[in-house]
């Protein structure tokens, strides 16, 4: 919008990078897309795209929640252990029903979440260290709970993990659901605005007499909860629980689609659109690699390359 | 915070004595007893901690004493000290390090990939291929600007890729011969002590000088406590944080080359959530996150901090291995809190 105002300006490299990091992630989809369509087989059908939704849709919810703590000028390392609480909570209270084991899953993702807020709104900790201490307790406490693999045979779980509505996998119109609530929050709600100005200068928050604290907690609240949802989503779809390996990396992928839609690691800005933009990039990156028959390892180097041109390309506008 | 920072340099350049033995020097002077508690907690903490778990330990398990237990256990963290080491440089310069363990990793597989050529080849080839990762790393964060935790996380990812390309994805263990010298180099014992051991003791000796005495740690110092002022002092900031990323590097490649000397294979599996162990260890020997403060001995009492605890569990046998994450986790959350509690009280006298 603000590109629009400037379009009579001249094109000089300070605005080509600002153009770069606004809309790059999305020319980046573009281009693999359109890469895909002209070298990838089977490409253009509707099972394959399906298949790329779906397996992105836990990515996207995790990464919503990274993006309002980056935004706060913070970072939640603890995502990928609470998404292994939140299945092994799962699997131990599916007897009581898929309702009940949904809520207290959320509940071990906020429990989370409060820890990390009340490290760091409370006692100061630096945001890495706090969600990096739950990190490693939260992976602990989910093997603690369910040692090893488990089968979830819930007709109710089966059908969220499979089922669809006009043909859209419910994960994926879940997905969508929380990205329009998440942004809706941060464009339109005094709680976004208010985390963007703690994010933007936390001193500046204090002073204009913001309850920094109340937000900054709230914003790990809501990422441990997301984090947890994305945990039972994933359990859903893969029809078992796994505390040892589900959402371990997880942490870096959403970071990952945060850092590459553009959210500035420096807090203070927030683009959702651009999360969504940047969790399918990935996606389809992986994807691109894996149909021509480019091992996994390529896989992570590309995506190493990707995260440091990004931010490269976002470091021209880093705050101040 | 900033007062914690202005007195660095001048400790940092002081001709005082080792690390830590001398709290005063912490303490401007004319301080109160309660700020001088505070900085002595801060700075013998972890060391009173682990004496007091290894007698708990001692009195509870017939078996924690014995030469074989104390042994292993210093074996197996001569390998984390090692990286740890390179971390603590890092740290104290307000960096961070997050390809570590995927270095480790990658650094084992080299050395043993590289035994077949002979023991020079398997020291060098993961010290040079780690050290220029290390480099790399270094230059993106001091020349490019890029923010230290992203650019190593990058390199997380592809030092692991790596890893995987030339192991055929994960499936192709390298194993080294038994009987060569690089092996005796992980097995061999020295006065009834494993070789990793007293390599580590040399190599803490050398990093502890090189903090203390030499130039280059009073810029590792400088940087970490105020970038802008180290610069109008004429430290070099650029090459000081290329140096640390390197040195980190170095350490994480030598402590994977001598781990899978030690196994007398390099495993494709290992130093995940090495990097957290790493970075835990120091924090909990009293470095601070922030920069400009800390120290290599605290670092080693880290280490064995979180190998005594591990051992604890172990001995309890009926504690499974999850058990020591979660001590491990909330272990490191008390330990940054009562520092950040002991920072503000000192910070506000």
């Amino acid at each position: 919008m603000t590109e629009l105002a400037l379009k009579g300006a001249p094109l000089d490299r300070a605005r080509l990078l600002r153009l770069l990091q606004d809309y790059g992630v999305y020319a980046g989809v573009a281009v693999l897309l359109l890469v895909n369509i002209a070298l990838t087989p089977h490409f253009l059908s509707t099972e394959n795209f399906r298949t790329q939704a779906v397996q992105v849709a836990p990515v996207l919810i995790v990464a919503l929640g990274m993006a309002l703590a980056i935004g706060s000028e913070g970072v939640d390392l603890s995502v990928g252990s609470v998404m292994a609480l939140s299945t092994s909570l799962l699997s131990l209270y599916l007897g009581y029903g898929p309702w009940v084991a949904l809520i207290v899953a959320m509940l071990g993702g906020a429990v989370i979440g409060l820890a990390n807020g009340s490290l760091i709104a409370f006692i100061g900790v630096q945001p890495i260290v706090a969600t990096l201490a739950l990190m490693v307790a939260g992976r602990g406490i989910a093997l603690v709970l369910l040692p090893q693999l488990k089968d979830v045979r819930d007709p109710g779980m089966s059908s969220l993990g499979s089922g669809d509505l006009f043909g859209i996998p419910y994960l994926v119109l879940i997905a969508a659901a929380l990205a329009l609530a998440v942004g809706f929050t941060v464009r339109r709600t005094t709680f976004g605005r208010q985390l963007l100005a703690i994010g933007d200068s936390r001193p500046a928050a204090q002073l204009a007499g913001l309850p920094v604290r109340r937000v900054l907690i709230l914003v790990y609240v809501i990422a441990g909860v997301l984090a947890a949802i994305a945990g039972v989503l994933a359990t859903a779809r893969l029809q078992a629980s796994d505390p040892t390996s589900l959402g371990t990396l997880m942490e870096l992928s959403a970071i990952t689609a945060v850092v590459v839609g553009g959210t500035p690691l420096s807090g203070g800005r927030i683009r959702i659109g651009g999360t969504v933009a940047g969790a399918v990039l990935i996606q389809l990156l992986t994807a691109t690699l894996i149909k021509h028959d480019l091992p996994p390892s390529w896989t992570q180097i590309a995506q190493a390359v990707v995260i440091v041109l990004a931010v490269y390309a976002a470091r021209e506008r880093g705050k101040r | 915070m900033t007062h914690t920072h202005t007195e660095r340099p001048a400790r940092a350049t002081g001709t005082g004595p080792s690390p830590g033995e001398d709290p005063s020097d912490e303490a401007p002077l004319g301080a109160s007893r309660a700020e001088r508690l505070s900085a002595l907690a801060q700075q013998h903490g972890a060391l009173v901690t682990l004496l007091l778990v290894a007698i708990g330990a001692s009195i509870g398990f017939d078996t924690f004493l014995t030469g074989d237990n104390l042994e292993n256990m210093a074996v197996s963290s001569a390998f984390l000290a090692i990286v740890a080491l390179g971390m603590t440089f890092v740290i104290i310069t307000g960096g961070i390090d997050l390809s570590v363990g995927s270095l480790f990793a990658l650094g084992g597989v080299l050395g043993a990939w590289g035994s077949q050529y002979g023991t020079l080849v398997a020291l060098l080839l993961p010290l040079a291929v780690c050290g220029l990762i290390g480099l790399v790393n270094g230059l993106l964060i001091a020349k490019a600007r890029l923010a230290p935790f992203i650019v190593t996380l990058a390199a997380m990812l592809a030092a692991r890729g790596i890893l995987l390309a030339i192991t055929d994805e994960g499936s192709n263990t390298y194993l080294v011969d038994e009987k060569s010298f690089f092996a005796s180099l992980g097995q061999e014992k020295l006065l009834g002590v494993g070789v990793p051991v007293w390599i580590t003791a040399a190599l803490f000796v050398a990093g502890a000088v090189m903090l203390r005495r030499s130039r280059f740690g009073q810029y590792v110092y400088a940087v970490g406590g105020n970038e802008d002022a180290a610069a109008l002092m004429g430290a070099p900031v650029a090459r000081t944080k290329i140096a640390v990323y390197t040195l980190s590097g170095l350490c994480a490649g030598l402590a994977g080359a001598l781990n899978a000397a030690w196994l007398v294979s390099g495993v494709t599996i290992l130093g995940t959530g090495m990097e957290l162990e790493a970075i835990a260890a120091v924090v909990i020997g009293g470095t601070l996150l922030t920069g400009g403060f800390g120290f290599i001995s605290g670092s080693l009492v880290g280490v064995l901090l979180l190998k005594v605890i591990q051992n604890v569990i172990n001995q309890i046998g009926s504690l499974d291995s999850a058990y020591q994450q979660v001590v491990s986790g909330a272990f490191l959350a008390v330990v940054v809190i009562a520092q950040t509690w002991l920072g503000r009280r000192r910070r506000m006298m």
